[in-house]
């Protein structure tokens, strides 16, 4: 699906933030992007999407190239890749309905979308996201007016309706509260499953991620130096990762490390039943 | 220094470190100060010549003459008006392209710098200038004014515009570019929604500083209620010249008010 190839990204001022960077997501995959901060993770999920201009390597969505892409053809890639950001990134003058069409620019001309004329499936479909995302109701508010959770909400709705083979997701529970943060990693899983998306997200919560993903690849200073299942990451590993510290409060690893994934799973299922 | 001392004193640290260097620009200033003010020649009967006349004009708006040159006066009220409305609009329309081309985040370089150049010329000629000039080149009237105002109200706007562009936040038009959208695209959706508001109040305060300029750049043969204004000057007509000053007043408060209004309801 996704395929990186020694990827590299070297800023201006001289910091290299990636380093030869390969990686394959398949169909389906919620893969996990974990480092500290400044390892690089969001430059890599903004190289994908070219929102960066990667300086070295090669990067494929379903076998087509997106490097060397320009004008339309970078336009017509992006389509295909939903982002969702930490700050939710919604145009807060505009309304929950703009927001979430704002996802089917790519597909429709210029006056048709400056005049709000979306086509009429187009207004179908989010009306159905916004309704599975619950906020049925909420179309005509103004991003300004919402909570985070449902920012975020409206952020997701928005990277669905491009129809997306894959996501990019920039840490979606940093600005979040612990209980609207699984709620919202929960949706994600969700829908990557109903849809079949590979999904990259980037998240500091090694123990929200170990809950929620099937694949977790670990980022220190522009390499890979991890690439495993939630069960793999040993408080061992998370040291290489992100350095020495006490790590049991922090992983679901915790001291013994058999026990991890079970643990999680508990914990993710009492979690959805509080949901329920 | 130890912990648990009282009484121990504090001051702000002051500006100029430097004690003697503090009270040498403190010393330079005042004696500069007492020397500017020596040079000051003041023609004491000058001044009560003077202040009588002055007397006689503000007496005047005791008594405002509306009624015997009301024709001259509605006729120039309109006049300023029209150049104002017109003069706003044309360069409002104008200021756009100019503001856009101005944003550093949104302009490659040389745009950016051939939009900032017409900016900054706009804005180094006071309005009064610019009239002179614009009064040669086109004759006595209000086209003369028109052209003046709009020319003024370029600068203006497209300065306050590119300013307010430079200071959009990236991540909404990162999260709209990252949907696949186009540059127009982009322009509509995650800039427009940003800086329209101020934009607009923006627009609405400028009209009233423009009617508020048509009246001083009527008095250099630009048109409109300052020509009106200047000759009643000329006559010694200090009743007709206070009913227009009243009428100015009251138009300028009427904007001013209904200005803060829209933007109240644009947020």
């Amino acid at each position: 699906m996704l395929r990186i190839r020694g990827l590299t990204k070297t800023y201006r001022g001289g910091d290299r933030a990636l380093d030869g960077v390969d990686l394959d997501v398949p169909r389906g995959q919620l893969m996990a992007l974990i480092g500290p901060s400044g390892a690089g993770k969001s430059t890599l999920i903004r190289c994908v999407n070219r929102l960066v201009e990667p300086s070295a390597g090669t990067i494929a969505v379903d076998g087509a190239a997106v490097t060397g892409l320009g004008g339309g053809a970078l336009r017509a890639a992006r389509r295909r890749m939903g982002m969702i950001f930490q700050e939710y990134a919604l145009v807060e003058r505009l309304t929950v309905m703009e927001n979430v069409l704002s996802g089917r620019l790519g597909y429709v001309g210029f006056w048709s979308s400056w005049l709000r004329r979306f086509p009429q499936k187009d207004v179908d479909a989010a009306f159905r996201l916004i309704e599975r995302a619950g906020l049925g109701g909420m179309h005509d508010k103004r991003a300004d007016q919402l909570s985070g959770g449902q920012r975020q909400r409206v952020g997701i709705c928005r990277a669905l309706i491009q129809d997306p083979a894959l996501l990019l997701v920039d840490e979606p529970t940093a600005s979040l509260d612990p209980k609207t943060s699984r709620q919202i990693m929960r949706l994600l899983v969700e829908l990557c499953a109903e849809r079949q998306l590979a999904a990259i997200v980037n998240i500091h919560d090694v123990a929200l991620a170990q809950m929620f993903v099937q694949r977790i690849v670990g980022l220190r200073a522009g390499r890979i130096v991890f690439d495993g299942t939630p069960a793999e990451l040993t408080t061992g590993m998370l040291t290489e990762i992100y350095g020495a510290e006490d790590w049991a409060a922090t992983s679901a690893a915790g001291d013994d490390e058999d026990d991890a994934t079970p643990q999680a799973r508990a914990i993710a299922a009492r979690l959805a039943e509080e949901a329920r | 220094m130890s912990a648990g001392v009282t009484g121990q004193r504090w001051r702000p640290p002051p500006l100029i470190v430097n004690p003697w260097l503090r009270w040498a620009i403190y010393g330079g200033g005042g004696l500069y100060l007492a020397l500017a003010l020596g040079t000051l020649q003041v023609n004491w009967g000058r001044v009560a010549e003077g202040l009588v006349r002055g007397w006689a004009f503000v007496a005047a708006f005791g008594n405002p003459d509306f009624s015997s040159r009301w024709g001259e006066i509605s006729e120039g009220m309109i006049e300023s008006l029209t150049m104002t409305v017109v003069a706003t609009v044309v360069g409002v329309a104008i200021s756009l392209p100019v503001g856009l081309g101005a944003a550093r985040n949104l302009a490659p370089l040389p745009v950016y710098l051939v939009c900032r150049g017409i900016i900054a010329v706009s804005r180094s000629f006071p309005e009064i200038i610019v009239a002179i000039l614009f009064v040669k080149m086109f004759g006595f009237g209000p086209l003369a004014g028109m052209v003046t105002l709009a020319f003024a109200t370029i600068g203006f706007m497209a300065k306050l515009l590119a300013e307010d562009l430079e200071d959009i936040d990236e991540a909404q038009v990162e999260a709209v570019r990252a949907a696949g959208a186009s540059w127009p695209q982009l322009m509509v959706y995650a800039v427009q929604p940003q800086v329209l508001p101020r934009f607009i109040g923006l627009s609405v305060y400028r009209l009233d500083i423009n009617f508020r300029e048509s009246a001083v750049i009527g008095i250099v043969g630009a048109g409109g209620i300052g020509a009106t204004l200047n000759t009643s000057f000329d006559r010694y007509e200090f009743g007709t010249s206070a009913a227009i000053l009243l009428l100015i007043i009251g138009i300028v408060m009427m904007a001013e008010y209904s200005s803060g209004i829209i933007r109240k309801r644009l947020q």
